[in-house]
């Protein structure tokens, strides 16, 4: 490697090199995942990590984390060329990694997971709560982490944990920070905070590295991007000189369709076709989790529903696609009152229903295409001859499918676990579009995915409501729901706070909603 | 200095899952010759003696084949449990309660026609079984119950309760005039109760045999082609999907249990009607049919037609391993071929998943310090952090 390429990167500037990685190559069988890539990134600075799924983003930090090691290319810290063989190895050289699923023990308080696996030099303070709570609390003031050192974990909010994750690699004294799609869990005001506090860790002399696809949130906080494209470091740019569509660009390597709003999709006389009234519903763990939930939902429309992971959404999801029982209230689709808990009623009465946990709710991640294709309809003709599965027909039917959705897959008995992430929602959405629904019920049907599959996905909801199925869309995503919905419900802590008009919502007054003021 | 790792096979070819096992039983013949040699008997001539002795020897086959037929269903029994990731450990038990149903119906029967007695005890052995099992598929579905532990603790229940028959009670199974009277045992059948050995291409088959083929034949066709197999795939890889799709997951895992237990239940029937002829609690106890059976299931990938060909290898090696012990060739000796031979096979199931990677560690050679490692875990706490680092400084 060539150490004057560091100058070149670094000339003009007073920046410090602290992560540096030359021509990393990565292979999974015959899958090459980085593709000699180089990433720099400075003492001080915030670089976002740019690129769709697949891209190779997660490789490339995990390679830095010491969760896999290059199958050819060198890693320096601070200049010094370093094999980090394992998670523990990056941490002694002051890798810190906040996983997009935290990693803490619900049971435990703050202080205790933040000490949790501390290793040997650390070793002095690991059973001095005293020291622990001062040190935790020193440093959650330095950054604006505002959480109790003393709280236990399930007692605290998605941002907290977020927090708390943050201490403890912070406690671990990491001065290079990779966080993994940290805003994917947060509301607007939540994700601004959290810009805040890495801005003041970089300022700080800490290397703050965040995985995204979110464009918005990387023009808004990082210094410089690196975006990455099938495994290759497209560009390194300074985010100064650019904007979001040409990130974009650069992302998907063609211009991209972008914050295109829908438009509506209601006839004016169009009858509704689903009406909840007055929902009340348990949790899973039997404690109120929908209170006095009313809404209907007219032939053709998109109905958003928007709100903080956690508020009901998942449990209204489930109860109007038919999983989930409720306790008082009435549900009506075109006039028909439905047994809640029924799915194999609701899917009668035409429900369809895309879930948010595609791999194990929605789908059977070890059976292959076609036995997933049948899930909902296995029991009769023509899936069935009863008592046999129709193993030919179906066949052939998920290779029409296949065909006619684009499913990307040697073919239809591929496991569908093997299938990239946008290939799995269009074959759950396949599934659910061909039993012709009057009502389709769908949960975070884009997160995760690329802007490609994005896209792809989107035209196939409004194709939907063209043809005159009413879409309950359940997201997170803000820019979603405000580009594809008709009306917006918002969500807090198991009721509708507001439904507002889809044209006119700004992004401030929704998330003042999602927080709960009214 | 080398570092080797286990690394996660992203998909496993085809040839590998065939090549693994054989190479699994090369390993078992090389480890076994080595602990032949060290005992000082001949290598090669102990392998052909199993061989012949097993297997190809006239006459052996049906030996095998015997000691096969309660392999095959217990076998059975552990492979459709385990396919949907119930783990009944307990055909041992259901397998007594099966030949105490079966014998009951032999030995009340014994007059009529010989079709109706051997399907009467095939059908009270499935009963037996499946009534045994379904104790604990209860005890699972209302009070979540591990069925590990309930089937492990029917099976102790299960022996006391023929042992009891026999032993301590005037049952109805107990033989109380002759010797019978100085000497607890069972009674035996008639003679019309006896099943049938039908002869197939000279060798003597017997007729429990028959009956079990059929069966992997049926759960074969079962768990592949019919809804109800359909069901079962989904429970197992996700019970939430199974949720979604309004599959009743409490039924078909009772389904599942019982019919698992009726096939160690005809195991048992087929202990009494093909074998035994009688209700014999010791003999079954010593055999420990229930628990060879999940290792015969694990070795046929839970696949009910491997499960047939496992039980004859297995059935092979039984009476090859009673032919060979002696006073100068130790029956612990057997056990521990047999055992090589489990051991490397399964053992080798982790290289079909994972591939071995050897990693040369640069730079790292005058380090004596740094040990070889093959966890990453120690390659990384702070006192070896030199050895982390490899050479090619400044590059």
């Amino acid at each position: 490697m060539n150490p004057e390429s560091i100058d070149v990167l670094t000339a003009g500037t007073n920046l410090v090199p602290a992560v540096e990685m030359f021509g990393i190559t990565k292979r999974f069988g015959d899958v090459v995942a980085n593709d000699g890539v180089n990433f720099h990134a400075c003492v001080g600075e915030v670089h976002a990590l740019l690129g769709e799924n697949g891209a190779g983003k997660s490789t490339l930090t995990n390679m830095l984390t010491g969760i896999y090691q290059p199958d050819a290319g060198e890693i320096r810290l601070y200049e010094k060329p370093l094999r980090l063989t394992s998670p523990r190895a990056a941490i002694a050289a002051g890798v810190g990694m906040v996983h997009q699923h935290f990693k803490l023990v619900p049971t435990f308080t703050v202080a205790e997971n933040v000490v949790l696996g501390l290793s040997a030099e650390h070793r002095g303070v690991k059973f001095r709560r005293a020291a622990i709570e001062r040190r935790v609390a020193e440093l959650s003031e330095r950054y604006q982490l505002a959480v109790d050192p003393a709280k236990k974990i399930w007692q605290l909010s998605v941002g907290e944990r977020q927090r708390v994750e943050l201490l403890k690699v912070l406690i671990r004294e990491a001065r290079i920070l990779v966080l993994d799609e940290p805003t994917a869990v947060l509301t607007p005001q939540e994700a601004d905070s959290l810009f805040v506090t890495l801005r003041s860790m970089a300022d700080d002399g800490r290397t703050v590295i965040f995985i995204s696809h979110k464009l918005y949130e990387v023009t808004a906080v990082s210094d410089r991007v690196t975006v990455l494209r099938d495994g290759r470091n497209i560009a390194t740019v300074d985010t100064a000189d650019c904007d979001q569509r040409s990130l974009a660009a650069l992302m998907v390597g063609r211009d991209v369709q972008f914050d295109r709003r829908v438009g509506t999709h209601v006839r004016g006389d169009s009858e509704p076709v689903l009406i909840a009234a007055n929902v009340d519903a348990d949790g899973d763990d039997d404690r109120g989790a929908l209170h006095a939930i009313s809404l209907s939902l007219r032939a053709g429309e998109i109905l958003g529903i928007a709100g903080v992971a956690g508020n009901g959404q998942r449990e209204l999801g489930e109860v109007l696609g038919g999983i989930r029982r409720i306790r008082s209230g009435n549900i009506d689709v075109c006039g028909k009152q439905q047994t809640c808990g029924d799915p194999v009623a609701f899917a009668k009465s035409r429900v369809a229903y895309v879930p948010e946990d595609r791999l194990g709710t929605g789908l059977a991640p070890s059976l292959s295409i076609a036995d997933n294709v049948a899930l909902r309809s296995f029991r009769a003709a023509p899936f069935a001859r009863p008592p046999f599965i129709r193993r030919r027909w179906l066949r052939s039917h998920t290779q029409e499918l296949m065909s006619r959705y684009d499913v990307k897959a040697p073919g239809p008995e591929t496991p569908i676990r093997k299938l990239s992430g946008g290939n799995i929602q269009k074959v759950l959405l396949a599934r659910e579009f061909e039993s012709d629904p009057l009502v389709l019920v769908v949960a975070s049907p884009t997160r995760g995915l690329d802007v490609g599959a994005i896209e792809n996905v989107r035209s196939l909801l409004v194709t939907a409501a063209e043809r005159g199925t009413g879409i309950v869309l359940i997201s997170e995503d803000l820019d979603e729901v405000r580009a594809m919905c008709d009306r917006i419900a918002v969500m807090y802590e198991g009721r509708i706070v507001g439904i507002v008009d889809g044209e006119s919502a700004d992004v401030n007054t929704l998330g003042l909603m999602m927080a709960g003021a009214t | 200095m080398r570092s080797i790792a286990f690394e996660r096979r992203t998909n496993t070819p085809k040839w590998l899952r065939i090549a693994v096992p054989m190479f699994g039983i090369a390993i078992a013949l090389v480890l076994g010759a080595m602990l032949l040699a060290w005992t000082g008997h001949a290598t090669t001539g102990t392998y052909r003696q199993i061989l012949h002795r097993g297997f190809t020897d006239p006459g052996t086959f049906a030996t095998t084949l015997v000691a096969a037929t309660p392999l095959l269903f217990t076998g059975l029994t552990a492979a459709i449990a385990y396919r949907m990731g119930v783990f009944n450990i307990g055909g041992e038990g259901q397998l007594f309660i099966g030949a105490m149903f079966a014998s009951f119906v032999g030995l009340g029967l014994g007059s009529a026609p010989t079709v109706v007695v051997v399907a009467s005890m095939i059908l009270a052995g499935a009963v037996g079984g499946s009534l045994w099992a379904s104790i604990a598929a209860v005890l699972r579905d209302r009070f979540r119950c591990n069925e590990i532990i309930t089937t492990l603790m029917l099976n102790y229940l299960a022996g006391i309760l023929i042992q009891y028959l026999i032993f301590s009670s005037h049952s109805y199974w107990r033989e109380l005039t002759g010797t019978g009277a100085l000497f607890p045992q069972g009674r035996m059948l008639s003679e019309r109760a006896q099943w049938p050995n039908p002869h197939i291409g000279g060798t003597p088959v017997p007729f429990g045999f028959i009956v079990g083929i059929s069966f992997a034949v049926l759960i074969f066709v079962l768990l592949r082609s019919t809804r109800f197999g359909y069901r079962v795939r989904v429970i197992a890889d996700a019970p939430a999907a199974a949720k979604y799709a309004g599959i009743n997951a409490r039924r078909t895992t009772f389904a599942v249990l019982a019919l698992s237990g009726a096939m160690a239940g005809i195991g048992g029937a087929s202990d009494v009607g093909d074998f035994r002829h009688t209700l014999d609690p010791k003999g079954l106890q010593q055999a420990g049919y229930g628990y060879t059976g999940i290792v015969v299931a694990a070795l046929g990938r839970l696949n009910p037609i491997a499960v047939v060909f496992v039980a004859i290898l297995m059935g092979g090696l039984n009476t090859a391993g009673l032919a060979l012990q002696g006073p100068d060739f130790p029956a612990g000796l057997v056990g521990t071929l047999q055992g090589l031979l489990l051991f490397c096979t399964l053992g080798g199931e982790g290289l079909a998943r994972y591939r071995i990677v050897i990693r040369r560690r640069a730079g790292s050679a005058s380090r004596s310090a740094a040990p070889r490692s093959s966890s990453p875990r120690s390659a990384a706490s702070p006192t070896e952090a030199p050895g982390l680092a490899t050479g090619e400084v400044g590059g």
